[in-house]
């Protein structure tokens, strides 16, 4: 056990535990505070894991940017009025037939791969060679990319519009 | 030194698992999103793992593309669902038959 292999466990556990919390709580605002634990712990996962560019953009974009969309809708919308049936029986058989077969085809896939057990090498990728490379071999994938965004922000605009004002009746 | 490939691998798949029970089971529009953003970043973990498994940059690459698409799918996403919640008045799925 080297100092690596135990920040992983312990990123792992906090990453389960902080998501396990989040799904199954009543109150939504608790849920996305919960989650930004995950993320975060997810953030440091991907610097243990050799990429501190994605880390700074986790941080960034899903613990900041998502999570925060997430509140203000949650607070937009009127909190009392979104009392939901917790877990209603009917929806635990499909559940648990998708888990069921999720879960025994991942252990078939990972116990059967002996490639899987490889001890995985330290690493990092400088995020200056990281963002030259991203430049150089996946320019028109970025481009698409960001084409996608700007068509989020117009439908979001489009859907976003005051319908009263178009027609006054 | 830092795990076997198949932790990583473990660790992503009860996340994705998470995700996936989180959109199937819960009744709000809120609470299946935030399902599938827990999927989302599974995938991206996953994406890492591998990228550090066979010492290439082609995973962490995919890993930022999955960060904008899930940018952009919860903004629509989020929208949608202030949109019907106008119209409606409620954030349950089944309210919509």
């Amino acid at each position: 056990m080297t100092l690596f292999s135990v920040a992983f466990y312990i990123l792992a556990s906090v990453i389960i535990i902080s998501t396990g919390i989040a799904i199954t709580r009543r109150n939504l605002v608790h849920a996305a505070v919960y989650l930004i634990i995950s993320f975060f712990g997810s953030a440091m996962l991907f610097y243990l894991l050799g990429a501190p560019l994605l880390a700074a953009l986790e941080v960034i974009i899903y613990a900041g940017a998502i999570m925060v969309l997430f509140l203000f809708i949650i607070m937009m919308l009127d909190e009392e009025k979104l009392e939901e049936k917790f877990f209603p029986i009917h929806q635990w058989t499909p559940a648990a037939v998708m888990s069921g077969l999720f879960v025994a085809v991942a252990a078939l896939i990972i116990s059967g791969d002996s490639d899987s057990q490889v001890q995985l090498q330290a690493f990092t990728a400088e995020p200056a060679s990281f963002g030259r490379y991203l430049f150089q071999k996946h320019w028109l994938a970025i481009e698409i990319v960001s084409l996608l965004l700007l068509i989020a922000l117009i439908g979001v605009l489009y859907l976003g519009r005051d319908v009263r004002k178009n027609n006054p009746k | 030194m830092i795990v076997p490939y198949s932790h990583v691998i473990s660790l992503t798949g009860i996340l994705f698992l998470m995700g996936m029970f989180c959109a199937v089971t819960r009744r709000n529009l809120i609470m299946v999103l935030l399902g599938l953003e827990i999927m989302l970043n599974a995938v991206a973990i996953a994406f890492v793992g591998a990228a550090l498994r066979w010492q290439h940059l082609e995973g962490q690459a995919v890993a930022i593309f999955i960060l904008a698409i899930a940018a952009a799918e919860v903004s629509i996403g989020l929208a949608l669902i202030v949109c019907a919640y106008k119209r409606l008045g409620s954030v349950d799925p089944e309210a919509y038959n």
